[in-house]
């Protein structure tokens, strides 16, 4: 009986080790650095079509201290369950052209990005999907700036401009 | 001599609680405290023109919903405003992606991706009727239960308007 005992209370201070450290490492991801795969092309030539994985951290946005040409990771107004890496074009108050379509037609439109907003383009426009669709993204739909990438090796480094 | 260590080992009990505490409030449930009266008489029925805040009531809100983002009409939510990021509102779910939403001067559709909240207190709310459909990505939790004052304690119903809104999806359930 005695022998269950101190099994039993082996294994509770196991399970609470395994769980506080389950518990920074979320505190950690949500809060201070993640890691993302980023696929796709519409942030050619600084992220790769085939995948990229690149560090996000989570201080900037919460501190406000995001400007425009910052690469950031958000939710998709689209499609909650979705993330989109876009770069910041525009903070909130600035005057923002642009023309849907840059294959088309050089007609452009203008509009200043609303209060708590910010404005996303991808860095390649003619396949991006961002702001010029789906229009000014609510500040609170930003989860983290990107700053850095780590795969594919050839192109370690810090991202920016 | 002992203080550096007992400091130590109290600042780590802190750290940990504060982790642990922090994990289980964005991924399971927490308990805020609501403010104002666009939510009477689900939340705060009492008009006092001064609120302090020892009477507002507290409800529980549940974070499992943001797994999957599925939300059925009539769900009281708690969303970040699309206007201020750091302000947090609580309002009912009135239309869900794909519906169309009456107001008194037009029909509003909700693009995909969006939500229409609006408060129980059509009198003074300030909710998608000025601000527009808010983006799912802001929706925090789900208002389950009210845990105070006691004598108003339980859980908190999913309420429809069926004549002011045409729903697409035939997944919603109440």
């Amino acid at each position: 009986m005695r022998q269950w005992k101190i099994i039993a209370k082996e294994a509770m201070a196991r399970a609470s080790i395994i769980g506080k450290f389950l518990c920074l490492l979320h505190v950690t991801d949500a809060y201070v650095l993640s890691s993302n795969h980023v696929l796709g092309p519409s942030m050619l030539p600084t992220l790769n079509i085939t995948g990229d994985v690149v560090l996000v951290e989570h201080l900037s946005h919460r501190l406000g201290k995001l400007g425009s040409g910052d690469l950031v990771l958000v939710r998709s107004p689209l499609d909650p369950k979705k993330t989109l890496t876009k770069r910041i074009v525009a903070m909130e108050g600035d005057k923002v052209t642009f023309s849907l379509d840059p294959t088309r037609s050089h007609s452009s439109r203008s509009l200043v990005v609303p209060k708590g907003h910010v404005w996303i383009q991808g860095d390649n426009l003619y396949v991006s999907r961002d702001s010029r669709h789906f229009g000014p993204l609510p500040y609170g739909l930003i989860e983290g700036k990107v700053f850095m990438r780590v795969w594919p090796p050839s192109s370690f480094g810090l991202l920016g401009e | 001599m002992g203080t550096p260590s007992i400091l130590w080992s109290i600042t780590k009990k802190c750290f940990t609680v504060g982790v642990i505490t922090l994990t289980v409030s964005d991924l399971f449930a927490s308990i805020v405290p609501v403010r104002g009266a666009s939510m009477s008489p689900t939340f705060n029925p009492k008009t006092n023109s001064l609120f302090d805040s020892l009477s507002d009531d507290r409800v529980l809100v549940e974070k499992l919903c943001l797994r999957n983002y599925k939300f059925s009409h009539g769900d009281v939510i708690v969303f970040s405003s699309p206007n201020n990021h750091k302000e947090k509102h609580v309002k009912r779910i009135v239309g869900l992606p794909g519906d169309w939403v009456g107001t008194i001067y037009d029909v509003v559709h909700i693009p995909e991706g969006h939500c229409w909240v609006e408060g129980d207190n059509s009198a003074s709310s300030l909710d998608s009727r000025s601000f527009g459909p808010v983006p799912l990505g802001l929706v925090k939790g789900r208002v389950t239960h009210v845990l105070w004052p006691p004598h108003r304690v339980g859980t908190v119903d999913r309420k429809t308007s069926q004549n002011r809104v045409s729903s697409s999806s035939s997944a919603s359930k109440f």
